[in-house]
């Protein structure tokens, strides 16, 4: 399964890469949030993948029963998540105005200071 | 303890100097000559008080023990000889000082320059470590810029300013370069252990690069050929600075790296020869040019120079007869040309000029002045019964009692010596004598200087007289031990004025004669001053310098209009080509890629979903139509949360699909507010990005794949889920460790969630009121 994880991981940048390199700045925030999704996956994946094992002390034990999965990257993960919804929305909203302002949702035309 | 306590003291004046400087307070800018009163008192006091019987005191502490970099100090003969030099000359030019800059609104700042590099100073003659050493080296290079780049507002200080900075830096590159070479082969950067070590160091195969490496930090700072140019160009900066940090003390930090390093790295022709040939080079150089001078400050620039070359010619020479010559020389030079500057600047302070063409009979208007620069002048010229003369009289003995190839120095040193007494002349006591300028001629009508502006040069050039006279006060006190300390042996030392008639005494009445026979031609040489200065400006070692400058500008220009193009495009595709060929050569020459199929946790679900997303993020970044990319984009983040859960996270994917479905919500909201999305880019250049983006993501999957077999460490995850509930009464581990292992981080995403809004809100509200305005 980590193979295919690999795999997913690697089109996710890629795709989000050849996003980033077009000029419309609606696609570069698309490429922010695909590129997003990869590292979440990337970091989640590396604690090793377990199906339906939660890190979840059942009721009447001390500790969660083994093998569980990994909490930490679980926990880091979380974190990001919620920052990259954060980074998506500004990101958004700052198209939504820049595009406002210059009249052109092409990033070549985005080469001035003041407007 | 003293020592630091001493260095600490001025560093702390540095810092509270500005309070003292305002305007409208004149008697609280004195403070600028407290910290380094104090100092000196504290280093006598550490001196003949606390010294060790072998002439040194040594404090050290722990700094980067892994690299064998301590706080190191000592106190030996040399360094108490530099520290009471740059402490004591420091309280004189700072009096000086309070008066030459009287009523300038910026004074506290000069004084917080001024303590600073003196604190720099201070710790670089009292450092015992190599890298210490270069820490404060550099520390003066960067309060001598600020110095001497004083008056910002002229762009020409501000030139040479950067000159100054960028010779002396580039020469501590090498240098510290060098210091590390010291430090493999001796496995040591302490400066007092390094004298013991001297055959390990000459016998190393490193050494000729150590040598050259060290000598190219010392020659900069010295300002040595061919380097020397940025020294008279520091003459930009308020004379205060060219009396304190161009004459007395900072270049001579070069002169002292040298002297310090004596033992550890001389006794082979490479140093004895490239010292006395760049010495000699560099005093000939600066005496021939110096004649030419007619700014007062210029000559005494060129004459300082001249001094360097002749202290840096006779550690080359490196007889005991040569080391000692070249301390009395230094500290007799640091006396007098210390004095010679502030009378040079009294000089212009009250006049308006500095030309020593139309300066003449000032005695009558400034006599304190003019006893001041002429005893100064009488020690600099080499006339008994001065310090000066002492000094001159040990570098004749030097260089008559030398043998070989060695015996150049003499003649160099005698052509030195006269003509600087020529400049003496000129600088001191030409523009005093003769019938006064008329009226008209001086910019100002010129009067005595107030008693701050005397009283420094005029304490200096009697201390000339004193030391000349009653030599006992510093020979084995002060001049025995620093010698001592080059040689890296005891050497007793007694001076005495007078020696009978021999050889020495003979060449220096030579040098008289033949010194006041030139000065009276000086004439001659002033009229060619302009016509040597615009031959020589284009062919100097100056114009390499430009050249250089020059091009690195230009070649900033021409790779700044080449890869700062200002397109989002260009610098993506630079960095993550770049990184994919880095990644691809790491791979291609470390290996180690094990490409292990397991089936393990694979199921038909997780399968079919990946294959959906990785079809879905694809279409995502194709396509162009709105609604299609909406919903590939959403089927990417609702299967990430599919996979948090299929993998045992529930609270990710609980987490994401909230998040996911404002994500798509807020999309919905932004995109049809834009226009369509449509190709911009030609087909070639899709085309092209296309295959960076899929090598790209090849490489991150090959990257992941590595990342799968290699654990650096043991997780920590399971100490985490272990102590969740005996300790933070959590069951559920992912949360515990949010909200209470590592609950700072998680307020520190709060904060950043909180910008992000204040930010968005922002943004819309800013947009807002622009609508309402352009709707009306």
């Amino acid at each position: 399964m980590e193979i295919l994880f690999a795999v997913l991981i690697g089109i996710l940048f890629g795709s989000g890469i050849y996003c980033l390199l077009r000029r419309s700045i609606v696609k570069l925030v698309i490429g922010i949030v695909l590129i997003g999704h990869g590292a979440n996956l990337l970091v989640f994946s590396s604690g090793g993948l377990l199906a339906g094992r939660p890190p979840i002390v059942e009721s009447g034990q001390l500790a969660p029963t083994a093998p569980y999965g990994d909490p930490l990257p679980q926990a880091m993960v979380l974190t990001a998540i919620v920052i990259g919804f954060g980074l998506t929305a500004f990101a958004l909203t700052l198209v939504h105005k820049a595009e406002r302002a210059v009249g052109e949702d092409d990033i070549n035309a985005f080469n001035s200071t003041d407007t | 303890m003293l020592l630091v306590l001493s260095i600490l003291t001025i560093f702390a004046g540095a810092v509270v100097a500005p309070l003292f400087g305002r305007q409208g307070r004149p008697g609280w800018s004195l403070f600028i000559a407290l910290p380094p009163l104090v100092a000196f008192i504290l280093l006598l006091t550490a001196w003949f008080g606390y010294a060790q019987p072998d002439g040194s005191l040594m404090v050290s502490w722990e700094w980067f023990p892994a690299f064998g970099v301590s706080l190191d100090f000592c106190l030996d003969g040399l360094s108490v000889t530099m520290g009471l030099l740059v402490t004591g000359i420091g309280v004189l030019v700072g009096i000086y000082a309070v008066g030459y800059m009287k009523g300038h609104p910026q004074f506290g700042r000069f004084s917080s320059f001024f303590l600073f590099f003196m604190g720099s100073m201070l710790g670089l003659v009292l450092a015992d470590n190599l890298i210490l050493l270069f820490v404060f080296w550099e520390m003066t290079s960067i309060s001598s810029y600020l110095l001497i780049g004083f008056n910002h507002e002229d762009e020409n200080a501000r030139k040479k300013a950067l000159q100054a900075l960028l010779v002396t830096g580039g020469g501590a590159v090498a240098m510290l370069a060098g210091f590390i070479l010291i430090g493999i082969v001796s496995e040591t950067y302490r400066i007092s252990e390094l004298g013991v070590l001297a055959e390990v160091l000459r016998s190393s195969p490193l050494y000729t690069g150590i040598v050259i490496l060290v000598l190219l930090g010392a020659f900069t700072k010295s300002a040595q050929v061919p380097f020397h140019f940025w020294l008279p160009n520091a003459m930009a900066a308020p004379t205060p600075v060219s009396a304190f940090l161009h004459s007395a003390t900072m270049v001579k930090a070069g002169v002292f790296l040298l002297a310090r390093l004596n033992p550890a790295l001389s006794g082979t022709d490479l140093w004895a020869w490239s010292l006395t040939g760049f010495g000699g080079a560099t005093l000939l150089t600066a005496v021939v040019l110096g004649i030419f001078q007619t700014d007062l400050k210029k000559i005494l620039a060129y004459t300082t120079l001249g001094v360097l070359g002749l202290l840096t010619m006779m550690l080359g020479v490196g007889t005991e007869l040569a080391i000692k010559s070249m301390v009395i020389f230094l500290i007799g030079h640091a006396l007098y040309k210390a004095a010679l500057f502030m009378t040079a600047g009294s000089v212009d302070h009250e006049t308006g000029t500095r030309d020593v063409r139309v300066l003449r009979g000032l005695r009558k208007a400034m006599p304190l002045t003019a006893i001041a620069a002429g005893l100064a002048a009488l020690s600099k010229a080499g006339f008994p019964p001065f310090f000066g003369f002492i000094g001159k009289e040990y570098v004749y003995t030097a260089g008559v009692s030398v043998e070989g190839l060695a015996q150049v120095a003499l003649p160099v040193a005698f052509v030195g010596n006269l003509i600087m007494l020529a400049l003496a002349f000129k600088a001191g006591v030409s523009p005093f004598w003769g019938k006064p300028t008329a009226e008209g001629l001086l910019p100002k009508h010129p009067h005595e200087a107030p008693f701050s502006l005397v009283f420094g040069p005029l304490l200096l050039a009697v201390l000339g007289l004193v030391f000349g006279v009653f030599p006992f006060l510093v020979d084995s006190s002060i001049v025995g031990p620093a010698v001592s300390a080059i040689e890296g042996h005891p050497v007793e030392l007694h001076i005495s004025l007078w020696h009978g008639v021999n050889l020495p005494l003979i060449l220096s009445l030579c040098t008289l004669a033949a010194g006041i026979t030139l000065y009276s031609c000086r004439r001659f040489f002033w009229k060619r001053h302009l016509a040597v200065n615009t031959f020589l400006r284009p062919r100097g070692a100056e114009a390499v310098y430009d050249f250089l400058f020059n091009g690195i500008v230009r070649f900033s220009k021409v790779q700044t209009r080449i890869l700062q193009s200002g397109l989002l495009h260009n610098y993506v595709f630079i960095i993550v080509s770049l990184t994919t060929g880095l990644l691809a050569w790491a791979f291609w020459r470390f290996g180690g890629i094990q490409l292990d199929f397991s089936t393990e946790s694979m199921s038909a679900l997780s399968t079919g979903l990946v294959i959906i997303m990785a079809i879905a993020a694809i279409l995502a970044a194709s396509t162009n139509n709105r609604i299609t990319a909406l919903v590939a984009l959403g089927t990417v983040g609702f299967g990430v949360a599919l996979l948090f859960l299929y993998y045992g996270a529930p609270d990710l994917a609980i987490t994401q699909l909230l998040v996911e479905t404002l994500t798509v919500v807020l999309f919905m909201f932004v995109i049809f507010r834009l226009p369509k999305l449509r190709s911009l880019s030609s087909k070639a250049t899709r085309l092209r990005d296309a295959i960076l983006a899929a090598l790209f993501g090849g490489m991150i999957s090959i990257l992941v794949i590595k990342a799968f077999t290699i654990q650096f460490h043991e997780s920590i995850g399971s100490d985490l889920a272990e102590m969740s509930y005996p300790e933070a009464h959590g069951k559920n581990v992912v949360n515990v460790i949010l909200v209470d292992f590592r609950a700072l981080d998680t307020l520190g995403e709060i904060t950043v969630l909180s910008i992000a809004a204040l930010g968005i809100a922002a943004l819309i509200a800013g947009s807002r009121r622009k609508g309402k305005g352009t709707a009306k």
